[in-house]
């Protein structure tokens, strides 16, 4: 039984359709992730779940309830803006009280609540400073802790992370996963981050032109995508154009340039334009007599935990990633042999309208 | 933002009347046919514009606002822009003090303005000078022409001066070539913000105008304390007119809520 | 622009500033410390301005209730114009700043636009439209309001309505660059918690231009404080400002002395209402804003 329901929501803006007829059902206690590139529309789908935009057409239902027309100020949900939106002119303690006394809860009850929300996001004792002595993380957590005090059913994040630095950013991801995790509380995201996407979420919603591609766990979106958008979107691959020469219950074989690629479990007419992808950590080095296929080393980047290859080969630019177990790759301009399991091959139509093969 | 409301828009209309209800009257009054101050209701006529143009005192007191409104801006103009490079560029003990002193006009009434001026031009004997008279206009409308310039030097980035200089460009070449046109709005703005200061200053002028030297402003002022008439509203509709067209112009070039507010849209 | 280290800077800004600030010291500082040292001298009807030293006038000033009441009126005045500023100002300023930025640009232009044209025209404008047959008389009488005519011209309350009219653009200039720096997100911050618009209005929004509001009722007041050419118009020779007192005895009575007095005091009270206003604001507001 789904807490918050989308029903065929659609947006326009002129002749613009910033969402083209989107459907979603969250679970209660979900964690979902809507990600996407800017434009796609997943900011848009944020505002009307909040109430700030209208939707043209469609349905929005939380708990049973249709708050397609209700007012945003009556409709409970927590907000984490991506600027924070933190008042200004009142301190922490104030901004956090503000929802409360909205809802006539009393003052002794009040300062319990501040109380318990700065403890939630670790800043116990600010309570008196004011936003503009805080740094850019600490004002995230007043945000968070602003949206929680009001204990509501949905929480709503529009990129909060965005003005973070990489590192807290990291730290952050984590943080407001198991706080989620420990209040149980519906959550939606909106980022353009995939790493954020798949860090945070129990499931994520592609989102592309105004609707949702795929809605899938981390894992499977990111091993079984089911476009090349999304199969770009999320994470690194390589892609390969060819055509299907032979196909057979078990597999395809498809044509690559001169060299013929088994993809099992995969059905498609002979003929087809497709692309083979595999991801860049399904690719091992082997010396240059075995392996599959052979190549030359031509750029070998160090990244600290890890080191990205990219080899010359009949296939055309490989690229590849090896943990750092010590031993560094080959060096550039060495000969090298590349191996897969093909199991970790993965077979698309070829979409003519994205560039991004 | 939420939008307007029914009532909002109501009380706009009416705070929009109220405040163009006194131009729009002092014009309709200067196309009225008859001798005294009424409304045009027999029809239009222009009248009192042609007896403009017969006033010799009025007409002399307009040359000599523009002369003086030319003259001063420019002067203005002149001692504000190395000024303003001065404190945009250097990062000089005192350079608070230099900025507030310069601005402090702003800060100063104008009727103190004048009677310090009128003491000063008499212990000096140099009342009833027209470059005195520019002096004092330089003093009021400097501020102006100093906000306006520094806001656009300000915000000039160190980096391309440093580029031209790495180019091979001289110091001279360098302010010449590659800062004065960027500045150049700001400085075009505060020239023209400082002459239409200078043309509508009054109180001040009050003080140390004489015979000889009469702005179009104390002219108006000497007429309208004795009587009102429907010549003073057909210099009005000028002055009016001439201001909108002055408007425009800058808006075009600087944007008008810059020159009024200090900030961009 | 290119700023140098500081070991390079030596002379060049002060050459550069130079002109200006001769210019000013000679013209400015010297003039005001002339009229000054003026203040302090004596006057009689027959010798002229005695230059003997005391401080006479401002004794005058303070004891005679001539201008006791001079002064408070001023005061009072000024009071009533930058209240009436305030009521009309902050709503306007915000519903402009709500408007398509078409409209928005346009109206700014309309409200602001006056403050380009001279002071003279915009109180002659008052002059004719609160006159015994003045339009406004006109319409009250034509719609049968009123049976006699409402006398507005040499009121008090002539003049309040005409410096209103002057001075109510700064207030919105002052307003409206504090409306610029909100955050719009914060407004639905306020609506996503509970708050009606109402309330968001009086609990997140007025509280964020109180700076703004602050800045422009001082500059409000103080340019009030000091008017002369539209009480002079409006007012009549009856009703008297600080500064048209100051014109009075200056180009008058020609006591020199006692103008110049009144001068500095109302450049003294300009001074500490603008600076003193304006620290007390500062200090209010820092922790709390950029």
């Amino acid at each position: 039984m789904a807490f918050l329901t989308l029903e065929g929501i659609v947006k326009t803006y002129g002749s613009f359709r910033a969402i083209d007829g989107l459907n979603l059902e969250v679970r209660h206690g979900e964690f979902i992730a809507l990600l996407g590139p800017s434009g796609c529309g997943k900011t848009t789908t944020l505002q009307s779940i909040a109430g700030f935009v209208q939707p043209t057409e469609g349905r929005i239902v939380l708990d049973g309830r249709d708050i397609t027309h209700v007012r945003p100020e009556q409709r409970g949900l927590g907000i984490v803006f991506q600027s924070y939106a933190l008042f200004p002119h009142m301190t922490v303690a104030q901004n956090i009280s503000f929802g409360l006394e909205m809802r006539g809860v009393p003052r002794s009850e009040r300062s319990k609540r501040i109380d318990e929300a700065l403890d939630l996001v670790r800043l116990a004792g600010l309570g008196e400073r004011y936003p503009k002595a805080l740094s850019g993380g600490q004002r995230q957590r007043v945000a968070i802790a602003r949206a929680l005090a009001i204990r509501p059913n949905l929480l709503l994040l529009d990129e909060p992370m965005s003005n973070l630095d990489a590192k807290l950013r990291e730290e952050m991801h984590i943080e407001l996963r198991a706080i989620q995790r420990e209040l149980g509380i519906t959550t939606i995201l909106v980022t353009h981050d995939q790493v954020e996407a798949m860090t945070m979420s129990d499931r994520i919603a592609v989102m592309q032109k105004g609707r949702i591609v795929q809605i899938d766990t981390p894992f499977e979106a990111y091993e079984r995508p089911h476009s090349p958008f999304a199969s770009a979107f999320l994470g690194k691959t390589n892609a390969f154009a060819g055509a299907v020469q032979l196909r057979n219950e078990r597999c395809c074989h498809v044509q690559v340039r001169d060299t013929l690629l088994h993809v099992p479990h995969e059905d498609r007419s002979l003929g087809n334009d497709v692309n083979v992808y595999i991801r860049p950590e399904k690719i091992r080095l082997t010396d240059a007599s075995s392996g599959r296929l052979s190549g030359r080393v031509r750029l070998r980047v160090f990244l600290g935990n890890l080191w990205l290859i990219a080899v010359e080969s009949r296939l055309g630019l490989v690229h590849m990633t090896q943990p750092n177990l010590g031993t560094p790759p080959p060096e550039e301009g060495s000969d090298v042999g590349l191996d897969w399991s093909d199991d970790d091959l993965r077979l698309l139509d070829r979409e003519v309208a994205h560039g991004h093969v | 933002m939420h939008k307007n409301g029914f009532f909002s828009l109501l009380f706009h209309a009416c705070f929009v009347t109220f405040i163009i209800a006194p131009l729009v009257v002092v014009m309709a009054m200067a196309f009225t046919s008859k001798g005294y101050l009424s409304l045009p209701t027999d029809g239009l006529s222009l009248r009192w514009f042609r007896a403009l143009l017969d006033n010799q005192e009025m007409i002399d007191a307009f040359v000599l606002s523009v002369k003086l409104g030319l003259a001063s801006a420019t002067l203005a103009a002149l001692l504000a822009i190395p000024a303003a490079l001065a404190i945009s560029r250097y990062e000089f003990p005192g350079r608070g003090a230099v900025t507030g002193f310069l601005l402090s006009p702003l800060m100063i009434p104008s009727v103190v303005l004048g009677i310090a001026f009128l003491r000063f031009f008499s212990v000096a004997h140099i009342g009833g000078a027209f470059w005195a008279l520019t002096l004092t206009h330089v003093i009021v409308v400097l501020p102006y022409a100093l906000r306006l310039t520094l806001a656009s030097t300000i915000g000039l980035e160190r980096d391309i001066e440093h580029a031209a200089l790495s180019l091979g460009a001289s110091r001279w070449t360098a302010f010449y070539r590659v800062v004065l046109p960027r500045i150049r709005t700001g400085v075009v703005g505060g020239w023209m913000l400082a002459f239409i200061q200078s043309f509508d200053e009054l109180t001040m002028t009050v003080f140390v105008a004489t015979p000889g030297t009469t702005t179009l402003p104390v002219a108006m002022y000497n007429q309208i304390s004795q009587t009102i008439d429907p010549l003073i509203t057909a210099v009005s509709t000028v002055l009016i007119i001439g201001t909108l067209l002055l408007m425009l112009v800058l808006d075009r070039l600087v944007g008008l809520d810059r020159v009024l507010i200090g900030e961009g849209k | 622009m290119a700023t140098y280290d500081a070991e390079r800077v030596g002379a060049a800004p002060w050459i550069l500033s130079g002109p200006a600030l001769l210019v000013f010291v000679a013209l400015l500082l010297a003039p005001l410390l002339l009229t000054g040292v003026l203040s302090l001298n004596l006057f009689s009807d027959s010798e002229g301005v005695i230059p003997a030293y005391s401080v006479g006038n401002y004794l005058e000033v303070f004891k005679d209730s001539y201008f006791h009441e001079i002064f408070l009126r001023t005061g009072g005045m000024a009071l009533a114009v930058t209240v009436l500023c305030v009521v009309l100002g902050i709503p306007e300023t915000i519903i402009i700043a709500r408007m398509a930025p078409r409209w928005r640009s346009l109206f700014l232009l309309v409200v602001l636009g006056p403050l380009l044209i001279s002071v003279v025209v915009r109180t002659l404008g008052w002059a004719i439209l609160l006159g015994n047959n003045g339009l406004i008389n006109d319409a009250l009488q034509a719609l049968g309001i009123t049976d006699q005519p409402v006398k507005m011209l040499f009121t008090q309350v002539g003049v309040i309505i005409a410096l209103t009219h002057v001075l109510v653009p700064f207030m919105v200039i002052a307003v409206w660059a504090t409306l610029q720096r909100l955050d719009l997100q914060v407004e639905w911050a306020g609506l996503s918690l509970g708050a009606s618009r109402l309330t968001v209005f009086r609990r997140i929004i007025l509280p964020q231009i109180m700076p703004g509001v602050l800045s422009g009722s001082i500059i409000v007041f103080a340019l009030a404080a000091s008017a002369f050419a539209t009480p002079a118009i409006i007012g009549g020779r009856r009703l008297k400002v600080v500064a048209t007192a100051a014109y009075d005895e200056f180009l008058g009575t020609l006591n020199w002395p006692l103008g110049a007095a009144i001068a500095m005091l109302l450049l003294v009270a300009n001074l500490i209402i603008i600076l003193g206003c304006s620290k007390l604001a500062e200090r209010r507001f820092k922790q709390v804003f950029e």
